[in-house]
């Protein structure tokens, strides 16, 4: 399978131009990544969110490869029930191409929403893979926190002001709730570094059994971030370890990327409008607590990496 | 109603504005996956990158970075230029682009 990008600029990608995300989005740059990775054709899911929305505007449709919308909280109900069906005319002899599955869903239709199917997906053992770009927010509908928005940042239903500052709560561990299901493949990626993505999507295709990937996808709008940045962003966010690369394998926990010299996380914070009341001298409490947070979670991942050694 | 009507109702892949709700498909379908490549976002654009192949090492980062599907690609995987009926400016490809002076964003007006 090609991990050079000479070979796979050569591939026809089935998420064509003419969607209307916005100018700079990452969820459009994370999918075609995940698609360059399959071999095989990919029937695709899409839960309700800014991904639907924006591909799939009547009468036009800018994905290229059969794809199945059914609500917000089940594209991975969804998808399990296209890869059920699948597998039972495969055994029937009625088919016998090969094809991949694949869940897409925003943080709001993952971590939120959509949590229960997925988790029943996972434990019901389907061979599929379910991606989750995670923006952060309920951007589509106009950025509302979400539980994968972080501690401090600045949403229409967590905004920044005199009595609160932004967001009380830490995001959720959603890589690390899937991964406790004993799932074949689970990983975190970034659209950034894009060999390392293929590479787990890849993975996450050809090994039998439910796999899940967590990708960040920085949002222009909702982070408040220019839209030539969103590359930048996501590689920041890798390299201050707000966003560590690291997959689970079978069990085995590895991280795959380290960062030569760990950035302090304000580097990444300080980029982005949504955290701009961080730096007044009476929420540097919360610039704190946001290190400690990074800071006990990539110490807690290398521990899991050293015990599956 | 038999598939061939259903067929004959949409030949072109992108149904009329005008259509009535007798000529669309079945459940409002869209029966041409991929048709959003008919749809002009280029519009959109208030910087537009200019391609120097001159100074282009086809990393082909732009590729891979590009929210749009608008950097083109000839058979060999080689980048050629800009689809600008999609391309919407955003200017990642020229963030990211690690050869000086291979993508430039210059505003629409000039």
């Amino acid at each position: 399978m090609a991990t050079n990008l000479a070979d796979l600029a050569k591939k026809e990608i089935t998420l064509t131009g003419g969607h209307r995300l916005c100018a700079g989005c990452g969820a459009s740059i994370v999918v075609r990544q995940i698609l360059a990775a399959s071999d095989a054709p990919v029937v695709a899911g899409v839960s309700t969110g800014c991904l639907e929305v924006a591909t799939t505007i009547f009468p036009y449709s800018a994905w290229a490869n059969p794809l199945i919308h059914n609500a917000f909280e089940n594209v991975a109900a969804t998808i399990s029930g296209a890869e059920t069906a699948f597998q039972a005319l495969k055994q029937q002899g009625k088919i016998d191409k090969e094809m991949k599955f694949i869940a897409f869903g925003g943080d709001g239709g993952t971590y939120d929403i959509g949590l229960q199917s997925l988790s029943g997906a996972m434990e019901r053992g389907h061979d599929m893979v379910y991606v989750c770009y995670d923006n952060g927010a309920y951007m589509n509908t106009g950025i509302q926190r979400s539980s994968a928005t972080p501690l401090g940042a600045e949403t229409t239903t967590s905004p920044a002001g005199t009595k609160v500052p932004g967001k009380p709560r830490h995001r959720k561990d959603l890589t690390g709730i899937i991964a406790a299901h004993n799932v074949a493949y689970a990983a975190q990626a970034s659209p950034s570094h894009w060999r390392d993505m293929v590479v787990k999507a890849q993975k996450a295709l050809t090994i039998k059994g439910p796999a899940f990937l967590n990708v960040i996808a920085p949002c222009p709008r909702g982070w408040r971030a220019r839209p030539e940045e969103t590359i930048d962003l996501a590689r920041l966010a890798v390299d201050t370890a707000y966003w560590p690369l690291y997959e689970v394998d079978d069990g085995v926990w590895k991280i795959t990327y380290t960062p030569r010299e760990r950035k302090p996380v304000s580097e990444w914070l300080k980029r982005q409008g949504r955290f701009r009341h961080l730096f007044k001298e009476e929420n540097e409490h919360i610039l704190d607590e946001l290190q400690k947070d990074v800071d006990r979670n990539w110490e807690r991942l290398q521990k899991m990496q050293s015990l599956s050694e | 109603m038999t598939e061939r009507k259903e067929a004959d109702r949409c030949q072109s892949t992108v149904i009329s504005p005008n259509a009535t709700w007798r000529e669309l498909p079945r459940g409002g379908l869209i029966l041409h996956g991929g048709n959003a490549r008919e749809y002009e976002t280029g519009d959109w654009r208030s910087n537009r990158p200019i391609y120097d192949s001159e100074q282009c090492v086809q990393c082909r980062l732009c590729w891979v970075y590009c929210p749009d599907s608008a950097v083109e690609v000839n058979e060999d995987g080689e980048v050629v230029g800009f689809n600008y009926k999609h391309c919407k400016g955003c200017g990642i490809c020229a963030a990211e682009c690690p050869s000086d002076g291979a993508i430039e964003m210059v505003p629409e007006e000039e």
